[in-house]
């Protein structure tokens, strides 16, 4: 597997899984403009995780579904960041979006200058609709940010914010986390790619159910 | 013999699938038609990229090259090339005039939270800019929901992306 493919995989698993994650609030956020707000933006993940799932797969000679969900829980790797489960707790919902949209940013940014230019192009066209992702994360840290439950949520979740990141970049993802909040939460240790969390096998279990279920393809 | 001029007119017949107000040659999603023998190739961009509509945008376009006497050979291209500044002014009159507010021109830098809050976007019922953001997100990826402060009814914006 070429280093092209594996850094789509990271990136496009990380969009389905936060997208996965973002849908689970459909229906039951705190109020209805979030339920159409988390929903949206997991339509928008889930968007972008197939264009990058696509362009995998041309290289591979598959196609995204099969990407998406054909492979074994522990074959993910998304970071440990997206895959935790926090229904029905707001607090770590508002800080996990934050800390994901915008170290998503910082990654996007590095990605739109890439040489290869299919990956610049799909990079430039994620980052237009990221934009309101990011607008949505903000907002909620000015209403929500000092509240003791968020603000211990983003300190808790800071290792796994920096996983999300190349080490290069986790510089800056500290320098806009900081220039937003105000504040910086103690050095944490990042915690880097590769881990399986029991969520997501339990996310991976009810994602591939209808496929699994009907391995030859089911026609509707 | 099929022409790029006929087809580029079939596609114009085309509504978008989730605002058939407008075509989807206003929408802007077409970016480019060629002509050979008898096929006809066009590049397809999508507008978000979780928008469902893409799949039925390319049927309906198969359908309609077909019905000209040409071989379609459809393809989407998955780069940056579309933006909310293609859509035409004919389609943007077409969106006011069915309740959308058309979208804001691109600035320079990314839309921020600022200028979504601003009333600068106008109610397509009154034209009033005395407007208000309700919710950035939508029914759909492309839209926001505003609401006018002058004629009291709520509107759908077209995200500016």
């Amino acid at each position: 597997m070429t280093a092209r493919v594996d850094r789509l995989l990271e990136l496009a698993d990380d969009e389905l899984i936060v997208g996965w994650r973002n849908s689970e609030w459909t229906g039951i956020a705190p109020f209805l403009e979030e339920d159409v707000a988390f929903s949206s933006i997991a339509q928008n993940e889930i968007g972008h995780a197939r264009a990058l799932y696509e362009l995998a797969a041309s290289d591979l000679g598959t196609d995204a579904d099969a990407l998406a969900f054909d492979r074994r829980p522990d074959e993910y790797r998304c970071a440990p960041l997206v895959q935790l489960r926090f229904v029905p707790d707001w607090a770590s919902t508002v800080a996990r979006h934050f800390l994901y949209e915008t170290a998503d940013t910082v990654r996007i940014g590095a990605l739109k200058e890439s040489v290869d230019p299919a990956v610049a192009g799909i990079a430039a066209k994620i980052d237009r609709e990221e934009v309101y992702h990011r607008i949505h994360a903000e907002m909620w840290i000015d209403r929500l940010g000092e509240e003791p439950a968020v603000r211990s949520a983003l300190e808790g979740l800071w290792g796994q914010a920096l996983g999300v990141v190349d080490e290069e970049l986790r510089l800056e993802l500290a320098h806009r986390l900081k220039a937003k909040l105000g504040w910086a939460p103690a050095d944490a240790q990042p915690v880097e790619r590769g881990a399986h969390l029991p969520e997501l096998e339990a996310l991976w279990e009810e994602m591939t159910m209808v496929r699994r279920s009907a391995p030859a393809g089911a026609r509707w | 013999m099929v022409t790029e001029s006929d087809v580029w007119a079939a596609l114009d017949e085309i509504p978008d699938p989730e605002i058939p107000v407008i075509s989807i040659v206003d929408l802007g999603v077409i970016k480019d038609v060629a002509v050979q023998g008898s096929k006809v190739h066009v590049d397809v961009t999508p507008t978000f990229m979780g928008c469902p509509a893409l799949d039925a945008m390319r049927r309906a376009i198969e359908e309609r090259i077909e019905a000209l006497g040409g071989e379609p050979e459809v393809e989407v291209v998955l780069d940056d090339s579309w933006s909310t500044d293609r859509i035409s002014k004919a389609g943007r009159a077409k969106l006011e005039a069915s309740g959308f507010a058309p979208p804001a021109p691109r600035s320079a830098g990314p839309t921020t939270l600022v200028q979504l809050e601003r009333g600068a976007f106008g109610c397509p019922w009154c034209g009033s800019t005395d407007t208000r953001l309700e919710n950035i997100f939508g029914p759909t990826p492309c839209r926001s929901l505003r609401y006018c402060n002058a004629c009291r009814q709520p509107f759908e914006l077209f995200k500016t992306i």
